[in-house]
């Protein structure tokens, strides 16, 4: 599978994301922000980092690079999109996934494994993880408070457009387990065609038992498969 | 302009400092080279009052590439990999604007790094606040840990350890020190010394601003009740332009282009360009017009004396400008050729053209005063109090209420707001001994960790000194590391004044004899001196950031407990020493008497033991005995792995206190599964090494018969309280 890795100014997730596309054997190429053209990729990765400084807002100046006129081209044709933290605020930023990430509740960063349960697993990027699964991701941002219109919210539950969601070690979803103030504890989102994934927890830190773990890993060879 | 007494009080030289000035230059010096006088030669880059004490330290090893004297420490790992690591204080602008303070000091230390040619692989930070009911520490507390996350995630090195401390020592002056680790080929190390006649002397990063003008002479002055005029010269940090000026580096170092690389920190311009100069016995001229400057109509005293952040000079060799020009043009960088180097041992200042400063390097450097100040020594306390006399306390209680004390509480809040995990690198995170930093693409891995012991340095320098070696280098063991080497970061009062300076004195011995006997070199370090308000000192706060090496991370070892029916042992024997424990301030509010004692062969002995025990794979989980004793380290065993302990009560000493809360060095609790235990008791005994039985692991209980029981789960709300509602 080919594989692209958007790199900003600013962003600092791209080489972790690259070592584990490389561990899952695709073949990956990465493409700096100026750049006009995308090499032929299957798999388009926005990294998390703090592009252009997260200066104006954060992911609001890298939306309006070159190369992102050309991943949402690709984007339309139907390529798979993931992003990861800053990515996601990226996506959201660019009109490819909707509603916005707002400042974490508690105001401060956060940077800490959480707990999030599969809620949807028929997609091109989960199909191999169980439904309903518990899963340890671990997060680190500011901006990671998932917020949107009621009917968007409503659309996103109704068409199972919510991959992943904030729980407790044993799956339950509630208030006390959200760490950031998301909208029904969301953890990502797809657009409707379930191309494009946004995500704010970071799979690419969990794929490695003697850092973390292997709940990561589920996702990349979902991607495979 | 004439230079008046005041001028020259105002950059803060003495009158006989001015006189040597103007001995050197043979004349009077203009403002602009007064200016530069004062920044070379104030205590923070001249190190006046320290560099004799210095000079004694232990600074070489069989690993040791680099010492001090550069911009950071390199020691081998062997296979070609070097570790390049520094502390550094940011605690007078800290205290000043604590956000940017804090930020500034992580960017500055970084930049110490990746000037060397290292990617910056870990950060670390010792943090210390006065009272929690201090008007401004909750502030302070907010301010600093925001700015020390704020640039460290940003930029995206993990910080992974740390220390977070409360004392009102620090009420009028925190102390705010980072630690920057990074990793660099062995044959692609860069160094300051300019080489070479007729080379192009680079500007490179952000432009330069009127922020930070003289902020190293604030640095080297107490604080009065006027400190807070003192903002503008807090330097403003911006992480993102660290991080493009960072991957620049790396990329231009990448080939040979480059003869010599300083960051300006301290000083600006001036000390870096001064810096290279001596080094390579070589004169430098600037023509400071060409300076890439952020406002109009800035001077060349402004522009040379200020310290805006991200920025960095570099020698070029012939013909490689081009090259490295598109490099940090990609980055959206400024570079600019600003001067060249000549044989002239001169630093040739102008501006349009015209000659506007010029001093030797030698009167700069050479000649910087050096002073041997007064010092007077500390006696050993005496110990004036029997246990019995005070108020009967019951062990629960005096458990719960240091568990739940500011210094003693979970420092999640804290370290949430960090990011740990970013380079995918990170073996272990902060909360264990020392945090674990994998080698990128290796199986090896360095163990990191910074500590302090500011009350037993002010109750005994000499003491002191030694304990926070040895400390830091039972941290390491106790991760299944050997020890390799040290940084320190030295933070005292107002050397004038002879008591301080004597601490100061005494201290380093203390460091010097513990680093020489554990073969634990020094290879960076800072002097922060100046640390009070009004004439009042901080307690002496020497911090020392350690490193050692791990050959496999899989054999990485950390304090959680594994397994039921495991047995923790105790390493080293316990004397029940209560003065400047934990037990004694937060129980009975007593400061008084010595620390505990240092027994340097003990404390080699038994480490060198516990490592050989960890390495045969004998042990599950291992953590050392420090401050709060030895109930307090199984508490934190518990805490973090959510397994409790039935701890046998001991009656080997007279009195349940002193064996319990009593700090005695050299000791570490292991726990090894009842199949171990006749293997590693031979070879503890093999060492002449004095163990005992503990406690035993098993499901969720803390607890001692006939003292305490208490679920792990409560014992955690205990420790999980204090930041939660502070």
């Amino acid at each position: 599978m080919n594989s692209s890795v958007i790199v900003f100014p600013g962003s600092n997730c791209d080489r972790d994301i690259a070592v584990a596309l490389k561990k899952y054997e695709f073949k990956n190429t990465m493409v700096w922000h100026k750049d006009t053209s995308l090499p032929k990729s299957d798999l388009i990765v926005i990294p998390g980092g703090f592009s252009y400084g997260d200066y104006l807002r954060s992911g609001a100046i890298a939306a309006k690079s070159n190369i992102l006129d050309e991943v949402i081209k690709e984007a339309n044709n139907g390529c798979l999109i993931l992003g990861i933290c800053n990515g996601f605020q990226i996506l959201t930023e660019t009109g490819l996934l909707k509603g916005v990430l707002l400042k974490n509740k508690n105001l401060k960063f956060i940077g800490r494994d959480v707990h999030v349960k599969t809620i949807d697993i028929k997609s091109k990027f989960c199909n191999k993880y169980k439904q309903d699964q518990i899963l340890k991701f671990n997060i680190a941002h500011n901006e990671g408070n998932y917020f949107t219109s009621p009917d968007h919210l409503m659309e996103l539950e109704d068409k199972n457009l919510i991959p992943f969601k904030y729980c407790d070690e044993k799956g339950n979803i509630s208030v006390e387990n959200n760490p950031n103030g998301s909208l029904n504890n969301i953890a990502g989102i797809f657009n409707d065609k379930k191309n494009i994934l946004g995500m704010m927890p970071h799979p690419e830190r969990m794929t490695d038992e003697i850092i973390s773990n292997n709940d990561g890993v589920n996702l990349f060879s979902s991607l495979l498969n | 302009m004439k230079i008046t007494q005041t001028i020259v009080e105002k950059h803060g030289l003495k009158p006989d400092e001015y006189s040597k000035i103007k001995k050197l230059l043979k004349r009077e010096p203009n403002l602009l080279e007064l200016g530069i006088f004062s920044a070379m030669w104030n205590e923070h880059c001249s190190y006046k009052s320290s560099r004799i004490h210095l000079k004694n330290l232990p600074t070489k090893g069989k690993q040791v590439i680099q010492g001090p004297g550069e911009n950071a420490g390199v020691i081998d790992i062997g296979d070609d990999d070097a570790i390049i690591f520094k502390i550094e204080s940011h605690n007078h602008p800290s205290y000043i604007e604590p956000y940017q303070g804090a930020a500034t000091g992580v960017g500055g230390i970084l930049r110490d790094i990746f000037t060397m040619g290292a990617r910056p692989i870990a950060l670390l930070n010792s943090i210390h606040f006065g009272s929690p009911e201090h008007t401004k520490t909750k502030a302070l507390l907010n301010g600093v840990v925001s700015g020390i996350g704020g640039y460290g995630n940003c930029i995206g090195i993990p910080t992974v350890a740390g220390e977070t401390k409360f004392d009102d020592t620090y009420n009028e002056n925190i102390l705010v020190n980072a630690m920057a680790v990074g990793h660099a080929k062995k044959d692609k190390i860069f160094y300051s010394k300019a080489k070479g006649l007729n080379k192009s002397v680079v500007y490179v990063g952000s432009k330069t601003g009127r922020d930070g003008i003289h902020g190293a002479s604030m640095a080297s002055a107490e604080f009065d009740d006027s400190s807070d005029d003192k903002k503008p010269t807090v330097q403003v940090g911006d992480p993102f332009t660290e991080k493009l000026l960072m991957e620049a580096c790396l990329e231009l170092m990448k080939d040979n282009s480059i003869i010599s690389i300083q960051d300006m920190g301290a000083a600006g311009l001036t000390s870096s360009i001064v810096e290279m100069a001596s080094k390579g016995n070589l004169g430098i001229e600037l023509h400071l017009d060409k300076v890439p400057c952020r406002e109009q109509g800035m001077t060349p005293y402004e522009i040379m004396l200020s310290e805006s952040q991200e920025r960095m000079v570099i020698i070029l060799e012939d013909k490689k400008e081009k090259e490295a020009k598109k490099i940090f043009e990609k980055w959206d960088l400024d570079f600019v050729v600003i001067g060249k180097t000549t044989n002239t041992n001169n630093l040739t200042l102008k501006f349009l053209d015209q000659i506007v400063g010029e001093i030797s390097i030698d009167a700069l450097v050479e000649n910087a005063p050096v002073y041997e100040r007064k010092w007077t020594k500390t006696k050993l306390p005496e110990r004036k109090i029997n246990i019995k006399d005070l108020k009967k306390i019951k062990l629960e209680d005096a458990l719960f209420k240091i568990l739940s004390s500011p210094n003693q509480s979970n420092k999640s809040w804290v370290t949430d707001q960090f990011d740990q995990m970013v380079m995918t690198d990170t073996v272990q995170k902060s909360g264990s001994d020392a945090a674990i930093i994998r080698i990128h693409k290796k199986d090896k891995a360095i163990a990191v960790t910074v500590d302090s012991s500011a009350n037993y340095c002010k109750a005994h320098p000499l003491t002191g000194g030694k304990q926070i070696v040895c400390e830091s280098w039972r941290n390491l063991i106790s991760v299944g590391a050997k020890p390799i080497a040290i940084t320190n970061c030295l933070n005292f009062g107002n050397p004038e004044n002879s008591k301080v300076m004597g601490e100061f004195t005494e201290c380093l011995v203390g460091i010097k004899e513990a680093c020489e006997f554990l073969d634990y070199p020094v290879v960076s370090g800072n002097v922060s001196f100046y640390n009070g308000t009004n004439k009042k000192s901080i307690d002496p706060t020497p911090v020392i950031g350690g490193v050692g090496l791990i050959n496999e991370s899989k054999n990485k070892i950390n304090h959680l407990l594994k397994k039921e029916e495991n047995v923790i042992l105790q390493v080293g024997k316990s004397f029940g020493h209560l003065y400047q424990s934990v037990f004694f301030k937060e129980i009975y509010s007593i400061k008084e008497g010595p620390p505990p004692e240092v027994n340097l062969s003990n404390e080699k002995n038994n480490g060198e033991t516990v490592l050989k025990l960890i390495n045969n794979k004998l042990v599950a989980s291992a953590h050392d005995i420090s401050s709060g004793g030895l109930i307090l380290s199984l508490a934190e065993m518990c805490l973090s792995s959510g397994y409790g302990l039935k701890i046998e009560r001991s009656s080997k000493l007279s009195n349940l206190m002193e064996y319990y809360f009593g700090e005695d060095q050299g000791r570490y609790l292991l726990e090894i599964e009842p199949k171990n235990l006749q293997n590693t008791s031979k070879i503890l005994n093999e060492n002449n090494i004095f163990s005992e039985k503990v406690a035993i692991v098993q499901k969720d209980y803390f607890e001692m018969p006939g003292e305490l029981k208490i679920n792990i789960n409560d014992l955690y709300k205990i420790n999980n309280k204090w930041y939660n509602s502070y």
